[in-house]
């Protein structure tokens, strides 16, 4: 039962005017701060001279161009050539057709973004590996310079990554790791285990030791008490720290436009070569764009209970 | 007990009784080292190694595009050159700018909304989700749209500027302009982590308790008073660790400016990692930027050390 003193007629609760401000105002600011992720998404269904008109159009016809340009590369062909070709294939061949230009293949989106899901997946499952294990062992044992090796860990993320990628690039050059997919798996668990040993150190510290020491008087050893205990009483803590680290390998620029430029090149350092003719493609720009920040819109959904913790390193729990 | 058992046994009396309380396979002791090396060989590596490595070339004259060329020991020449650079102490500035700016509009944006979501009119886990979209954005991707918003004939934003005071869109460039580029950076950081900041208040805000406040009301001290001297202290460890926070990171920002603005017009948005980027992965100059990497990396450490001292201050509360 509650205290009358936190009912609605509490003499702290703030008055219905009050909080009709206050909603208000958040709702107000709220809807500014989506125009300019509302202006992605619709520039990405205008077609390009729909995206650069003035005034601004709010109200045009969508089209999939943007899309279409995204995906493909095309060549700009004569009238007489379109017209002496078989039907459109699809709708992209239409519209394609309209700007009299061909389909010439498939553009590099698609392989960047493949490069992006292996990357962020492979460096998210090594780090998140290594963390549970080292926040475990920090957790509950007697570890010599305990707290130095934790700062340690820490000190590692708060180094300026272009400062790292140069003795990297070397590095990398003289292993060829230099753009393979490889290498940067190995780049991003390295930044990410810092996170993850932080985070899922705390997730384990609210673990009681008892569960363990109970499983182990029943005759579990150490290491199965880890893992048919700790581990499922930890499993939300580690699918929280593995969003994390996706959405870090996901978004991450600075070492991926240094050392990546072919083959293993992720979507961040892609999306801004876009270029159409004359310029920037903005719809193709505004598709690629709206395809990359729908999967972190879901994880940020799905994270919004644990956010508090992963930004701050764990130091607040709420 | 065999021979091993016993020594295991007594490996495992180093750790804490309740912990060493059972003995089978692996001691403790060695259960710990096995967890914790692999983690502590992987930073060696990937950062210490490198780190080590950017110590010893940052006093040379290495030049990375240039590997045969005979690498040759110039003392502390590349430090002295950094400091003594006006270039440098202009990119400083324009970071000191950027970071200067951002945190405090972040920090008075987001505790006000912080402020504001802690009325918990219905609806506010809803908004808070909403507001903190941004900051889960990649800042490259987001930084490459913003120069489209930011576009003087066609961009959004010029035109809603115009709509809303009247001055034409295409008479101000805010990322071409000297004066404006400065700001175009700050406003777009602001846009992305105010929610940051928001988020971290708004923690601090609910670990105040209630009754702090009704023995304020009984006490009938006015409302202005219980929050400068309840609500704005006891928030305090909770907006320093976000300033803290929002301090390092964008003393180390690199990927939304080099896609806005990529240090123009000139040099006015050039800020320490954009011009580390040029003399590293322009100019060439290997040795020289190695060691305005370690100035930097040195820098961030000591801002390191001020955080993890006050993250722990907030902890003890």
């Amino acid at each position: 039962m509650r205290g009358y003193l936190t009912t609605a007629h509490s003499i702290v609760e703030p008055s219905p005017a009050a909080k009709r401000v206050a909603a208000g105002l958040v709702i107000f600011y709220a809807a500014v701060t989506m125009i300019p992720l509302f202006w992605i998404f619709i520039t990405g269904l205008k077609t390009p001279p729909d995206s650069i008109s003035y005034p601004p159009k709010i109200v045009f016809e969508p089209s999939l161009e943007g899309y279409c340009n995204l995906f493909t590369t095309r060549t700009r062909q004569t009238k007489e050539y379109i017209a002496q070709l078989p039907a459109p294939a699809n709708v992209c061949d239409e519209i394609t057709r309209s700007r009299d230009m061909v389909i010439a293949g498939p553009s590099n989106y698609m392989p960047r973004f493949v490069n992006s899901l292996v990357i962020a997946f492979g460096s998210t499952f090594c780090a998140v590996f290594l963390g549970v294990l080292a926040a475990y062992g920090f957790s509950r044992f007697r570890v010599p310079l305990k707290d130095d090796l934790l700062f340690f860990i820490l000190s590692t993320r708060m180094m300026p990554p272009i400062a790292v990628a140069i003795p990297i690039y070397l590095m990398y050059r003289s292993l060829g790791l230099s753009d393979t997919a490889l290498g940067m798996i190995l780049l991003y668990t390295a930044v990410n285990v810092s996170l993850a040993v932080w985070l899922l150190k705390g997730f384990i510290d609210e673990i009681p030791r008892e569960y363990e020491e109970a499983a182990m008087v029943d005759g579990y050893t150490r290491l199965q008490a880890f893992r048919k205990v700790v581990l499922p009483q930890a499993a939300t803590g580690i699918a929280a720290t593995a969003i994390f680290c996706l959405i870090f390998a996901w978004n991450e620029y600075a070492f991926a436009v240094l050392l990546t430029s072919g083959e293993a090149q992720t979507a961040p350092p892609f999306i801004p070569t876009i270029i159409g003719e004359g310029g920037m493609d903005w719809p193709a720009v505004g598709g690629g764009t709206t395809l990359f920040l729908i999967p972190i819109l879901v994880f940020t959904i799905l994270l919004r209970k644990h956010l508090l913790r992963g930004i701050t390193f764990g130091a607040v729990r709420k | 007990m065999s021979q091993i058992a016993h020594i295991a046994h007594g490996l495992a009396e180093a750790t804490p009784p309740g912990v060493a309380r059972r003995v089978r396979g692996l001691s403790d002791q060695a259960i710990a080292w096995l967890f914790i090396t692999p983690t502590i060989l992987l930073l060696l590596a990937i950062n210490i190694f490198p780190l080590i490595w950017t110590i010893r070339l940052s006093f040379t004259n290495y030049r990375a595009n240039r590997p045969n060329a005979v690498i040759r020991d110039v003392g502390i020449d590349n430090y002295a050159s950094i400091l003594g650079n006006a270039d440098i102490w202009a990119a400083m500035q324009s970071t000191a700018h950027f970071v200067f700016w951002t945190i405090a509009l972040q920090t008075a944006i987001g505790f006000g909304l912080a402020y504001l979501l802690d009325r918990k009119f219905r609806g506010h886990a809803f908004w808070t989700t909403v507001i903190l979209i941004p900051m889960m954005l990649s800042p490259a991707v987001v930084g490459n749209f913003w120069r489209f918003l930011y576009q003087p004939q066609i961009g959004l934003f010029n035109y809603l500027v115009s709509f809303f005071s009247g001055i034409p869109p295409s008479s101000f460039e805010m990322t071409g302009s000297v004066v404006l580029a400065p700001w175009s950076i700050v406003i777009v950081d602001t846009w992305m982590w105010t929610p940051y900041v928001m988020l971290i208040c708004l923690a601090g805000l609910r670990s105040i308790p209630a009754y702090i406040y009704e023995a304020a009301e009984v006490d009938r001290a006015s409302k202005w008073r219980q929050f400068w001297s309840i609500t704005l202290p006891m928030a305090l460890p909770f907006i320093m660790l976000a300033v803290l926070f929002r301090g390092i990171e964008n003393f180390k920002m690199f990927d939304m400016v080099n896609l806005l603005t990529g240090g123009g017009p000139g040099s006015t948005t050039e800020v320490a990692s954009i011009t580390l980027k040029r003399e590293a992965f322009e100019k060439w100059r290997t040795g020289y930027s190695s060691a305005f990497a370690i100035i930097l990396f040195v820098t961030v450490f000591g801002l390191a050390n001020i955080y993890v001292k006050a993250l722990n201050r907030v902890k003890q509360r």
